[in-house]
């Protein structure tokens, strides 16, 4: 299966097979663990961060021209949110903590041990999609042995779950976080809020992570809600409100990492903010030129954060050209690997529309 | 056996749940110091505390989500919605999250949840608390629909149902809150579910309820055998996911007639459900066509004269079972 850094089967997975021939930074000098000054992240996690961004971005452009071809149904991606879903993601403990993702959320998923290969049979739907076997639409994410949830297509319902999780989790003394996620239209129901106000009383060890990529579907966020920022709706249950750059992975890890222990310890939930950008339409089913002006389009691709993170890296000499390209180049790869090998793989069978309606008794 | 009403039946299977399960908790608004709308969940605060008997906003889909989501990560929540009218602003969350998250997932994870509701006309509570949908839940596959008559079957029922790995949606009518009847003491009395009850042995027409339309169908019954010479044969479904036909088609190739009794609406109701099961499996055992006594086609009134009017009774009953003959 896919993988790269810091899933070494799996980048031999793909060694074995002569389909990446380069090497990997890793492999060419010894990265370090200790914190890097401006960052306070190591080389090591900045070199994670940028390849989680890429592979996402990446898998994302290939679901796209897939559906273009003809070859899938439906596409909705997270363009313009990797940092914001990234930088989110690498704060919590992988297997510990939960995650109640929407539907843009595949850096997230990456983050926790997604692969390419998986991200591809979700996509296609096929047998082996270990998300839902077909059954949900694509990007409708749940891995249990990942400790993520799978979740409805209207939105916000998984706020209440990520609720419920963590009141369970508060009863048994288990020490876990549940980050939870969705775009600011979703702020608007009624979900998020009874939410809010349930995880506030019982001060549950949730995050309620906004990702404000400026539309919900069609309607600015103008449309969407008279305050500036959804954090600010924290104030009404008294649940601590921050805003945070989602252009910005290093800014999002370093708002998320704190609060993610804080609520830990018992200190109630959070209510964060990130603010990005939908850099693409709402889904592979809308023509966005009907709503969206293309001179914003054109100001906030400027701010790509995939573009963004790499260029800083960069100037801050932390990475070489050569040494990023080789990633570029591995995502690459990689990516196509589980295009190639996703469409292969079995389509559900006819009688695979039954079961798992009831789980019988044991 | 211990004589005792249906709404200390109830309690008495929550009790026992909360004691055997460790996992066990419930959800609701007014449960706690309150004890309940219909005193269900009385003394259970003080017993279990508020860790455990939890007084939540009103937010139906909030506290049905949250119920949700415990149960997805191993715990057994039950939540209380009042009635099953104030269940429709949860119903997103109970129709398109509890009934198809397992499936949805492909079998990844379950949602453990039992979910009560009060149900049923006859105590002035007008059309936005006294309705009887219990066929509706019973639409969605992925839920089980649990609705007792009596409060043997209610403790039994109840307790089965934090036993089980999928959502139960259980219905209680109000009219049978203060309905006495012995009850099983023993910790692990269970009812299993998709096993009708014959009620009443009978000869000569089969009437089918359930919840509380399985009263007005015993008490036909009653007046069909002292008044009419008819012998009738009364069965409670108990569930109706699942639904137990093997009960009901025995019967009616004993009888030849059947009557479905509900307080629903006839219209898109469980009856028709009913009534086309029985004409695909025992059509040549029919005298007559399967008859349904529903309540009528209007929202539930307040007035006294009119919910009875708006509600059927056991003269509807004798009379569609005369007219069979």
């Amino acid at each position: 299966m896919g993988g790269y850094v810091g899933r070494r089967p799996a980048r031999h997975a793909f060694d074995l097979r002569g389909r990446v021939s380069a090497m990997t930074t890793e492999e060419r000098r010894q990265l370090s663990d200790a914190p890097v000054p401006n960052y306070h992240l190591s080389e090591r996690q900045l070199e994670r961060m940028y390849y989680y961004m890429r592979l996402s971005r990446s898998l994302n452009e290939r679901m796209m021209a897939l559906q273009r071809q003809g070859r899938a149904a439906f596409v909705i991606a997270g363009a313009g949110q990797e940092a914001a879903q990234v930088g989110a993601a690498m704060a919590l403990r992988p297997g510990v903590d939960w995650l109640a993702p929407y539907y843009r959320d595949l850096g997230m998923n990456i983050v926790l041990g997604m692969t390419a290969r998986e991200a591809m049979l979700n996509e296609l739907a096929k047998a082996d999609d270990p998300n839902s076997f077909g059954r949900q639409m694509p990007a409708h994410w749940g891995s249990v042995s990942r400790k993520i949830v799978t979740q409805s297509s209207v939105v916000a319902t998984q706020l209440l779950h990520a609720t419920g999780i963590a009141l369970g989790a508060k009863m048994r003394n288990d020490p876990i976080v549940v980050l939870t996620c969705c775009g600011e239209g979703s702020t608007s129901r009624g979900d998020f809020h009874e939410a809010l106000n349930f995880a506030a009383i019982h001060k549950l060890p949730v995050i309620f992570y906004v990702q404000n990529n400026g539309y919900a579907i069609s309607e600015p966020t103008v449309k969407e809600m008279p305050v500036e920022h959804v954090a600010d709706r924290g104030q009404a249950y008294g649940i601590r409100g921050q805003v945070v750059d989602g252009m910005d992975v290093v800014a999002v890890y370093q708002t998320l990492r704190p609060a993610v222990e804080l609520t830990r310890r018992g200190n109630g939930p959070f209510l964060i903010e990130a603010k990005c950008y939908r850099l693409w339409a709402h889904s592979s089913d809308d023509d966005d030129t009907r709503y969206r002006p293309r001179k914003e389009l054109e100001e906030w691709a400027l701010k790509d954060p995939v573009v963004v993170f790499r260029q800083r890296l960069l100037e801050d000499g932390m990475f070489a050209e050569e040494e990023l390209a080789e990633i570029d180049e591995l995502v690459t790869q990689e990516v196509r690997d589980a295009v190639e090998w996703a469409q292969q793989m079995p389509d559900p069978k006819p009688e695979d529309a039954l079961g798992y309606v009831y789980r019988e008794v044991q | 056996m211990v004589e005792m009403r249906m709404r200390d039946a109830l309690r008495e299977a929550l009790r026992e749940e909360l004691l055997r399960d460790e996992r066990v908790f419930l959800l609701g608004e007014d449960i706690g110091l309150y004890g309940g709308s219909y005193t269900v969940t009385k003394g259970l605060l003080d017993e279990f505390g508020a860790k455990r008997v939890i007084d939540t906003p009103i937010a139906e889909s909030g506290i049905v989500g949250a119920g949700i989501g415990a149960a997805m990560a191993g715990m057994r929540p039950m939540v209380e919605l009042m009635t099953i009218n104030f269940s429709f602003l949860a119903m997103d969350q109970i129709v398109n999250n509890a009934a198809k998250l397992h499936y949805m997932s492909n079998g990844q994870i379950n949602i453990p949840l039992v979910i009560r509701m009060a149900s049923g006309g006859g105590s002035q509570l007008a059309a936005t608390h006294s309705h009887s949908l219990e066929g509706m839940y019973a639409h969605f596959p992925g839920l089980r629909i649990v609705c007792p008559s009596n409060p043997a079957d209610g403790k039994g029922l109840l307790k089965r149902a934090f036993r089980d790995d999928n959502t139960v949606i259980f219905i209680e009518h109000t009219a049978n809150y203060s309905l006495k009847g012995e009850v099983p003491d023993d910790e692990d009395y269970l009812v299993e579910f998709g096993k009708a009850t014959v009620v009443r042995e009978g000869t000569d027409v089969t009437l089918i309820g359930y919840s509380g339309s399985v009263h007005q169908a015993t008490r036909a019954a009653t007046m069909l055998a002292e008044q009419e010479d008819v012998d009738a044969e009364v069965i409670d479904l108990r569930t109706l996911r699942p639904l137990d036909m093997d009960t009901v088609i025995a019967s009616v190739k004993k009888t030849n007639r059947a009557v479905v009794v509900e307080d629903d609406w006839k219209f898109g109701g469980f009856g028709g459900e009913l009534s086309a099961q029985i004409m695909e499996q025992a059509f040549d055992w029919l005298d007559a066509p399967v008859a349904r006594v529903s309540g009528k086609d209007v929202p539930m009134p307040y007035n006294r004269n009119l919910e009875f009017a708006a509600l059927p009774s056991e003269e509807d009953v004798v009379d569609a079972v005369l007219s069979m003959f």
